[in-house]
């Protein structure tokens, strides 16, 4: 019995010893909603660059309440989102820290980062529409609001209405035409519905090859990501079956979202995680988020990626964003009323 | 009559009596264990809005009869299969037979979700299946026939059947096995046949087994994620990561949890009250089974029907795993990708050994302290496994960081430097958060076990002389060696699955085959997932082979 | 001296209560029964005196030493007390000879040790079990395993040997055999012991001493002899088999029967009076006189029973004329025809009068 509890408490020692905190100098802890396979890359040419050495543990579900919970002696600097919604929460519950940066503010536009500097984003990536080249005639859809059209009935696809990307989208349409008209154009995409909302982005792209249905919404990268892989060829068939549309073009411009990067207020090693910001939206790190993950980058003289420029250029919604995602909640909700999913 | 004050020194007196050391331990234990509970109820106090009423006009009903007949599909599922199969393996002879004994237990290797995505690529538009369908019939697109939609609930269902009802057969088999022939044979020989007496008889006996092993099952169903997100079924536990994460209401997505622990609390409660008054404890051996041969068409049946959920729940997925993780082999075998193999095994390890330990102590302090209390709270301690992963997982990190912040101002009061964090975001985190969530598995077997052993084994040994530390050892550790190896390999394997505890509780730069495996899943790159996944079910067969010969030794044992 | 003493032992389970009061001393070197139907709590007071249950109320010692009370409890092992359970309890994952050793210990070098191992390997022969010592209980017989029961309930040598039910699960035949063993081989040892049974027999075979026990309490206690032939209560004549029970009310101190007329003793006139006459002292014989055409009796049943014969009779009642039938007996081989008539007589030896309150009443 002694030995037992004796066993336990001693493996409760080397347990703590064995991964004890990284907090040594010339290191910096990321906190990260993005893949690790994703950020590897840049991040270790930031090492090499700087000599500063990343760790990083990746989550998306309750990473917000680990920073709170873990409150000033929190070991993490840094955060990577993929969504500006996530970053809103933590301006909301407090836990981000202001960055005065002169590089920071040159490379990123204003709306594109916190008016306090609390967050910076490093790249967009805008929500378009996978058409089909057979069967979607030019100039039939040119907007979100087409796709509630009865005429589109059955033809559209897309994934859950709970996925943070359309969550976002339809808070953007609130912002715009107020929670009743949103709620009624949410209504018209619903009854137009192909499918009921299911996969993610590629499985729309797919759908519409498959000839499931004329019209899929994706985010841009994917459709970079489709055309690229060599590994699964018929993913090149899928986006070679289908145009990019960018809706909203006439008017106030497709809606877009960014993946952002944001400093600890209890931070320890705050040079370094401004550092790791600051090059996150450095010409060499925005190089790779262009020509790796097919996103827009933030900083404007990066050039995009030749794939992604062969969509052809396009008017961005410019709606300031931290209102956008004030609206989350609200749009989480009108999915439920609409039985979106069901 | 006694005075109030005389019953209350009674009452205090006999209290001091029962806390000795065992009691205190396990109490100390079903603490341990129920305290990420608490948190989760702890949060479920804070103000949630109108989430209730906007839930309950919208979209809870369908949630609750989503899960609701997630439940039942699955139930009915791992019922059939797993104490169908268990049975032909007990009591017939037939070809393949000694395979199939340890073989159907490998589907409980596999992730569910896994599974899904395997099917999924399998079964859907583009997939061989309909490919081959339409050159075959001349179709051109989907419009031009119908084929059933494997994104569904029906889909989910047999997604979680085929790699839950392990449980169920696990639990069957071993109940199956130590049942007393005496009564099957009293069964013939009043006249019913062999059909009847499997329905009248064993069945009946093996009914605390077979739900246990359904309620392990049931609970698994609740608390996944990963398979119904991936086939878009609405269930409970999709709601409540939605109240979390899109309406960012984690108070409401508590009480949620805390209404799905009660419904499972509920079910376990009604299904004790059906059963309340029998008990069907035999100590009796299988003594002089023989094994009956099925011949011809008979054998043939017997061996398609365990053949199936083989092939289904392991043969396949590890094959088309098996191809992806060759043809992927450079991009996902990464440079850590054996440190990832060696975390996983580590923690795995250390969990099944912290974890079968503890339910041990457990339920060893409520059998010898006997009261309601005790026992009520070893059912407490148990409950954690309906609860979703990340939901829990928050419930660790509160208490974890609570006592790190006390212990951190302690230190910096008396030695003027902090502590920082001590045990959040360290492997001890995830040892607690696998062990909290795993409770119920090892401490049911333990409790299975025990159950089975009568008290008099334990009179007779404490009237010898024997303490109740050595009775332990002497007796009931050896009597319970099959209990707590099968305890230990379900929890292994299980925590070589576990996922979304470990992503939010990980020390930094820490992978395991899981998280690897999600990294990909979760983009969908399924193929870039295969091989961590294909080392997970690796690493669960060799547990599940030494489990089931240790289930077939202990069916010698009582033989001899 | 006493070896093992129950003082005022109140007990109960959720509040149904077992034992109500019980108080009982078991002298050195005693052998004593304890005899009632089952749910009358004599499990519970050995559990009580093994440590395996918690005292509630009043207290137990060993050797004039408190062992337990409201606020002592001697764990079970440290009460070196002997205990034989009712399905044994045999260890099924260790040997005959590893059961048997179990109670020694740790400390099988010790001089001691070493003498009962010895001494068990000896009882081993004795019992012509030498060859299974090696086996597993699962192999044995009944008679076996309770043998091995048996023996590693005496082989510590404890001072006081509690006995459950210990022959109820062998068949009649084993049970004989088994009865003269176990007394023969507890008496050699010199073991003060307390064994629970239901059987009359059993206990009048077995016991220096028998406590009857109904309902919690200890209703009479006494030498074999006086239980049977001197049985206070209606309860306590019945534990030794069917009677004959006919109840009425005292008349002028006398109680007048379908059977006869018998004294009321100390029940008062008016009163209901409950006459039992075991079956033995309902006596057949052939011949004709004194008893007249009033106890004679048509045959309706008879059984050869080995010792004796069991006769069921119809006659006339005594008090009536009415129709009855009741039990006799007669030592021997004893077969009349059916439909045949005989006399009886009653023998008052076995007859006794019960006030209503002792348990009169049918249980």
């Amino acid at each position: 019995m002694k030995s037992v509890l004796l066993a336990i408490g001693f493996g409760a020692v080397a347990l703590t010893s064995l991964s004890g905190i990284v907090r040594a100098a010339g290191e910096v802890n990321l906190y990260s909603y993005r893949q690790p396979f994703l950020i590897k890359p840049m991040l270790a040419q930031f090492t090499k660059q700087s000599g500063i050495k990343v760790n990083i543990v990746y989550a998306k579900k309750g990473m917000l309440e680990r920073i709170k919970a873990e409150g000033e002696s929190t070991p993490a600097d840094a955060v990577l989102t993929t969504d500006v919604g996530r970053l809103s929460d933590m301006v909301d519950a407090g836990v981000l820290a202001p960055v005065k940066s002169t590089i920071l503010d040159a490379a990123v536009p204003a709306q594109y980062r916190h008016p306090d500097g609390l967050w910076f984003a490093q790249t967009t990536r805008a929500r378009i529409l996978f058409a089909s080249k057979e069967r979607v005639k030019p100039g039939e859809v040119t907007s979100y609001e087409d796709l509630a059209d009865p005429k589109m009935k059955g033809r559209i696809c897309i994934r859950s209405g709970k996925h943070l990307y359309n969550i976002s989208l339809l808070a953007s349409m609130i912002a715009h035409k107020g929670e009743a008209g949103a709620e009624k154009w949410l209504r018209g995409l619903k009854a137009n519905l192909a499918r009921r909302p299911q996969g993610n982005d590629r499985a729309q792209a797919r759908a519409v090859y498959e000839g499931v249905c004329d019209i899929g919404i994706a985010n841009t990268y994917y459709m970079g990501k489709m055309e690229t892989n060599e590994k699964k060829p018929e993913q090149k068939k899928w986006a070679a079956s289908v145009n990019i549309l960018f809706p909203n073009q006439g008017d106030r411009g497709t809606h877009v979202n960014i993946s952002g990067a944001a400093v600890l207020k209890f931070s320890k090693n705050k040079e370094n995680a401004v550092k790791l910001l600051e090059y996150l939206v450095s010409d060499s790190a925005q190089k790779i988020y262009a020509e790796q993950n097919f996103e827009y980058p933030v900083n404007a003289s990066v050039p995009i990626s030749p794939i992604v420029k062969a969509w052809g250029s396009f008017k961005a919604d410019n709606i300031n964003l931290a209102l956008v995602s004030k609206y989350r909640a609200q749009a989480a909700k009108m999915v439920d009323r609409v039985g979106f999913d069901q | 009559m006694r005075s109030a004050g005389a019953a209350i020194l009674g009452f205090t007196n006999r209290l001091y009596r029962q806390l000795d050391g065992w009691t205190l331990i396990a109490l100390l234990i079903a603490l341990l264990v129920a305290v990420p509970l608490l948190a989760v109820l702890w949060l479920a106090f804070s103000p949630s809005g109108d989430i209730w009423s906007h839930l309950a006009s919208t979209v809870l009903p369908h949630y609750i009869s989503t899960s609701l007949l997630l439940m039942l599909g699955v139930g009915i599922g791992v019922s059939l299969i797993g104490t169908g199969t268990a049975w032909l393996t007990t009591t017939y002879q037939f070809p393949g037979v000694r395979v199939f004994e340890w073989a159907l237990l490998l589907p409980l290797a596999v992730p569910a979700y896994i599974i899904a995505y395997i099917y999924t690529d399998i079964l859907e538009y583009a997939g061989p299946v309909q490919g081959a369908l339409r050159d075959l019939m001349g179709w051109k697109s989907a419009k031009d026939y119908w084929f059933p939609e494997i994104r569904s609930l029906g889909g989910a269902i047999i997604m979680m059947v085929l790699t839950l009802y392990p449980y169920v057969y696990l639990l069957a088999r071993s109940s199956f096995l130590e049942q007393s022939t005496a009564v099957l044979e009293a069964g013939r020989v009043l006249g019913r046949g062999p059909w009847r007496s499997f329905v009248e008889l064993a069945l009946p006996l093996a009914r605390p087994a077979i739900v246990v092993g359904v309620s392990l099952a049931l609970m698994e169903t609740l608390n996944d994620f990963g398979t119904v997100d991936f086939f878009a079924v609405q269930t409970f536990t999709a709601g409540i990561y939605d109240v979390w994460l899109n309406m960012n209401n984690i108070a409401g997505a508590a009480q949620l949890a805390i209404v799905m622990m009660l419904f499972v609390f509920a079910l376990i409660a009604i299904e004790r009250l059906a059963r309340k008054g029998r008990r069907f404890d035999s100590v009796t051996g299988r003594t002089g089974s023989h094994r009956q041969q099925l011949m011809g068409w008979q054998g043939l049946v017997a061996l398609g029907i365990c053949l199936v959920p083989v092939l289904l729940g392991f043969v396949i997925p590890a094959l088309v795993l098996l191809k992806h993780s060759i043809n992927f082999y450079e991009l996902s075998f990464e440079a850590g990708f054996l440190t990832h193999a060696w975390h996983s095994l580590l923690i795995s390890t250390i969990v099944a050994l912290v974890s079968v330990a503890l339910g041990l102590l457990l339920a060893y302090g409520v059998r010898l302290s006997g009261t309601n209390l005790m026992k009520s709270a070893s059912r407490l301690a148990s409950i954690g496994y309906a609860v979703p992963g990340s939901v829990l997982a928050v419930g660790i990190l509160i208490p974890l960081t609570s006592l790190d912040h006390g212990l951190n101002s302690l230190s910096k009061d008396l030695f003027g430097f902090g502590t920082g964090l001590l045990l959040s975001g360290t492997m001890f985190a995830l040892v607690y958060g696998y062990t909290t969530r795993f409770m119920a598995l090892s401490h049911g077997s333990v409790e299975a076990g025990l159950a089975r052993i009568t008290p008099n084994m334990e009179g007779a040994a404490r009237s010898l002389g024997a303490t109740r530390g050595q009775t332990l050892r002497r007796i009931h550790l050896p009597l319970l060696r099959g209990s707590l190896l099968t305890a230990a390999l379900i929890v292994f394997v299980d925590s070589m699955k576990e996922l979304p505890m470990t992503m939010l509780l990980r020390p930094f730069n820490f992978e395991t085959l899981a998280t690897h495996a999600h990294q990909y899943a979760s983009d969908e790159l399924f193929e870039e997932a295969a091989l961590g996944s294909l080392a997970i079910v690796l690493a669960g067969i060799i547990p599940v082979i030494l489990l089931s010969r240790a289930i077939a030794g202990r069916g010698k044992e009582s033989q001899s | 001296m006493t070896a093992l003493a129950y003082r005022d032992i109140v007990h109960g389970f959720d509040g149904r209560p077992v034992l109500d009061g019980v108080s009982l001393q078991v002298r050195q070197g005693e052998f004593v029964c304890l005899l009632g139907p089952s749910g009358c709590g004599k499990t519970t007071l050995l559990r009580l005196a093994a440590g395996l249950e918690i005292v509630q109320s009043g207290s137990i010692s060993l050797d004039e030493h408190v062992v337990a009370s409201k606020q002592l409890h001697v764990p079970p092992e440290q009460r070196s007390i002997g205990l034989m359970f009712q399905d044994y309890a045999l260890f099924p994952h260790l040997t005959v000879m590893e059961n048997i050793l179990f109670g020694l210990g740790q400390g099988e070098r010790s001089a001691i040790n070493k003498g009962r191992a010895i001494w068990a390997r000896n009882m081993l022969a004795r019992f012509g079990l030498t060859k299974l010592a090696d086996h597993y209980p699962g192999t044995l017989s009944g008679g076996e395993q309770q043998r091995v029961a048996l023996l590693r309930a005496l082989a510590p040598n404890p001072p006081v040997l509690l006995l459950d039910e210990p022959f109820s699960s062998l068949d009649a035949a084993r049970r004989i055999e088994m009865r003269e063993e176990t007394a023969k081989l507890i008496r050699e040892a010199g073991t003060s012991a307390i064994m629970v049974t239901h059987d009359g027999e059993e206990a009048m075979f077995m016991a220096d001493r028998i406590k009857v026990m109904n309902k919690g309490r200890i209703v009479q206690s006494g030498k074999p002899e006086d239980i049977y032939l001197k049985p206070k209560s209606a309860f306590v004549a019945s534990l030794f088999g069917h009677a004959n029970r006919f109840c009425e009310t005292v008349n002028k101190g006398y109680v007048q029967t379908p059977l006869g007329r018998f004294k009321a003793g100390d029940l008062s006139e008016g009163a209901t009076a409950c006459v039992f006459i075991r079956p033995e002292g309902v006596i057949p014989f052939e011949g004709d006189e004194e008893t007249g055409e009033a106890r004679n009796a048509e045959v309706v049943s008879s059984h050869y029973l080995g010792i004796a014969s069991h006769v069921h009779l119809r006659g006339k009642s005594l008090v009536d004329g009415a129709s009855i039938t009741f039990h006799a007996q007669r030592s021997g081989r004893y077969l009349p025809r059916i439909g045949s008539r005989t006399n009886y007589r009653v023998d008052p030896a076995h007859v006794f009068v019960f006030g209503k309150e002792d348990g009169g009443e049918q249980e």
